[in-house]
């Protein structure tokens, strides 16, 4: 923007504005300094640790078995990967083989939570547009997913269901009766969001072009899950890296193709995470048709007490790449854990792309970025 | 042509009175009846479109509160009281005013918007006698006054002493000032057409020709015109940029609250109604009934006003049933589509609407000179 103001008469000063940490649309309780030249701005500061609850720390003084729950409440929103990502890592570190039917149940219950997940980054996304009707329409799918989730172990957001060397309850055929009425249902709903919201002109117009991420960038941000691959990058570490039990399944993985703008502007982000929905109902209709009876745990020490040694297993969640570095010193208790946040390194790309571009276009950036501050903060 | 004051006046004149309390009984009454018209208004207003976002989202809305503990069965009754319940909420609540804000100015910023939605109603007809004062520059009146609420809003934002509210206010005022003009220009053709600022001038031209609506491919244009602009100048989805509640909190509104945001909330649904009626006079024949426009073939048999169903008290009915079709409509955009951009804003109205609407205005004149 060209402001041929002669800057000696008038006071030109940047303002700076404060969004957050109590503000409508930072998901959470980011805080974010923005520098504000009129609407445009300038620089953007996202300062976190607002929902810091020391989860590494704690690690540290709890048993392999009592970490679950609090990998649960990193990223509430997808509590099933993190607890999925977690048990990989300590079956790694464990080098114990798991019932095939165990793998299968995780691999259902991962794809279902990202389809959970998935509606809220698109219904808030709507709501950071200013769409108000497509959020209660994702929100009123996600539920069908908890009630899902209910009926399989009792708890709505913070599962403690998937543990290391299994999983807490199996599957009922009822369960399965349920999913797959669920999937019939959804497909039409995909294709109802689409007519709201995906082919809108003003969602259109408000997302497409806007904030637009190249590949490079991206990768040298360490971006990743569909964020990245809303870039045009083609990284997935379910076919990349395949954990679990996910190169038996067909599956594509969508990548951002500029269809309305640009490659890797915040419409192809939001479209990527639409398409992952209908890919992840493939991958669970796969796993149902093939879900080999057996037992659901896996046979293993009653206390978990891996050999001296580390391990770092990397898990596609559905913010990107979670990668769980777990070093043991022979105890029950971790000598140390850390945790890589994908949606923190997501959130470290906003103030590359957001600048230049108006506090509304901030807002879409951000949403379109989708992150959680639970699991940003830890 | 009666109007309301008038009849008051008339009225009052057979008893021996002193006339300066005829004044005020003659500014009082209007004053109350209007007041009454806005809160009624509301109320229903704000039911009406919690049950029409609750319809669009698949949810039920308020169900629960009933009135005067008449609870009623829940499919036709339920939650009929809710809006009282939020308006003695609203009323009782603390009146919060920040320290750093500038008091004065705060306190009358409520007061300035609600004042221009106020005297806007003093103009507007309801049906063909009912109408508080009558002028002969109707709607040029309308025009003016509907832009009084702009600087009620600067205020607001400015005196809250809130970057958020400041914003809000900016936005508002670039917004609001820019739209009134394609409003004016679409407002200007019937005003070309029927040779009348007079609003019942205007709607006798719609009777004995017919809805300006249907008068040219042009006059079609400038209602679609008008109707879009009146959606940005009333601050509604999508263009509510200056509320733009997930970007600025709630833009200039963000300090207020208690009885001062109920005024705005109040001014707010009753700029609806105004631009509704304005639309359904303007453009839809007002208070005429739609059935003069279909030739009834048993008309020679009856009077006309039987089957026509025309008259005052039918004339109140049909303005009111166009103008809740219009205001079904703008909740109807709120709740489907998302918000535009500030600068998209500015350009649609800028670079579409304005050169578009004075297009219309020389085109309907060249369709009046040829036909």
């Amino acid at each position: 923007m060209d402001t041929t103001l002669d800057k000696s008469i008038v006071n030109i000063d940047e303002m700076v504005l404060n969004m957050g940490p109590q503000h409508p649309s930072t998901h959470g309780v980011l805080r974010l300094k923005i520098h504000t030249d009129g609407e445009v701005v300038s620089k953007i500061e996202p300062i976190i640790g607002y929902l810091h609850r020391c989860f590494e720390k704690h690690c540290e003084n709890l048993s392999y078995e009592q970490i679950v729950p609090f990998t649960d409440r990193c990223d509430y929103l997808a509590s099933m990967h993190m607890d999925h990502a977690y048990s990989i890592a300590v079956e790694k570190l464990l080098d114990i083989e798991l019932p095939e039917r165990v793998e299968y149940i995780r691999v259902i219950i991962a794809e279902l939570q990202r389809i959970a997940s998935h509606l809220v980054a698109i219904g808030t996304f709507g709501l950071d547009v200013g769409a108000i009707t497509p959020f209660t329409w994702t929100i009123r799918d996600r539920e069908r997913v908890l009630d899902l989730f209910e009926a399989l172990c009792g708890a709505r957001l913070l599962y403690n269901y998937i543990w290391p060397g299994g999983v807490s309850h199996d599957l009922s055929p009822k369960f399965i009766q349920r999913t797959q009425e669920f999937l019939e249902y959804f497909e039409t709903q995909i294709f109802e969001y689409n007519e709201l919201l995906t082919g809108n002109k003003i969602f259109i117009e408000r997302t497409a072009d806007v904030g637009v991420m190249p590949a490079d960038v991206a990768v040298n941000f360490g971006v990743t899950g569909p964020s990245l691959r809303g870039s045009g990058v083609n990284y997935d570490l379910r076919k990349t890296q395949p954990y679990s039990i996910y190169d038996k399944f067909d599956f594509n993985v969508p990548v951002g193709e500029g269809t309305m703008g640009t490659v890797g502007d915040s419409w192809d982000r939001y479209w990527v995470r639409m398409v992952e929905m209908e890919e992840s109902i493939k991958i669970i209709r796969q796993a149902m048709a093939s879900l080999p009876d057996g037992d659901v745990h896996a046979a293993m020490q009653k206390k978990i007490r891996p050999a001296k040694g580390d391990v770092y297993s990397r898990y596609e969640s559905a913010r990107g790449d979670v990668g769980i570095y777990i070093q043991s010193n022979g105890k029950n208790v971790p000598l140390r854990l850390k945790m890589r946040s994908p949606a923190f390194c997501n959130l470290s790309v906003l103030g590359e792309i957001g600048e230049g571009w108006m506090i509304s276009d901030v807002i879409t950036i951000l949403g379109s970025l989708d992150i959680v501050l639970g699991e940003i903060d830890r | 042509m009666t109007s309301i004051v008038k009849s008051i006046i008339a009225s009052f004149q057979a008893f021996p009175i002193d006339p300066f309390l005829l004044a005020v009984l003659a500014i009082l009454i209007p004053g109350v009846i209007i007041f009454l018209i806005m809160a009624v208004n509301a109320l229903i207003a704000v039911y009406f479109e919690r049950k029409v976002s609750a319809f669009m989202q698949d949810r039920l809305g308020p169900m629960e509160v009933g009135l005067f503990g008449f609870k009623g069965g829940k499919k036709f009754w339920g939650g009929i009281g809710q809006t009282f319940a939020d308006a003695i909420k609203l009323l009782s609540k603390e009146d919060i005013i920040p320290q750093d804000a500038d008091k004065f100015l705060m306190i009358m910023a409520p007061f300035i918007i609600f004042t221009g939605a106020f005297l806007t109603f003093v103009g507007l007809p309801m049906s063909d006698s009912l109408v508080i004062s009558n002028f002969n520059i109707g709607i040029f009146y309308i025009i003016a006054m509907s832009s009084v609420g702009v600087i009620g809003i600067i205020l607001a934002g400015w005196s809250s002493n809130n970057k958020w509210s400041l914003y809000g206010a900016m936005r508002a005022a670039a917004q609001m000032i820019s739209y009134e003009i394609p409003i004016a220009l679409s407002l200007i053709l019937v005003v070309l057409v029927s040779g009348h600022l007079d609003i019942h001038g205007i709607v006798q031209w719609q009777a004995d020709n017919r809805w300006f609506i249907l008068h040219s491919p042009f006059a079609s244009l400038g209602f679609v015109i008008y109707f879009i602009s009146v959606v940005a100048e009333t601050n509604r989805t999508p263009f509510d940029i200056p509320e733009a509640e997930s970007e600025l909190v709630a833009g200039w509104m963000t300090e207020y609250s208690g009885f001062r945001w109920a005024l705005f909330f109040l001014s707010e649904y009753a700029n609806m109604l105004i631009v509704a009626f304005v639309a359904s006079i303007v453009f839809l024949g007002g208070w005429l009934s739609p059935f003069q426009l279909i030739d009834l073939p048993f008309i020679d048999i009856f009077p006309e006003s039987w089957l026509v169903l025309d008259g005052t008290v039918f004339g109140i009915f049909w303005l009111f049933i166009k103008a809740v079709i219009l205001i079904f409509c703008m909740m109807w955009f709120r709740w489907t589509f998302p918000r535009l951009r500030v600068d998209q804003l500015m350009y649609v109205c800028w670079k579409i609407f304005i050169p578009f609407a004075l297009a219309n205005v020389i085109l309907v004149s060249i369709w009046e000179l040829i036909f």
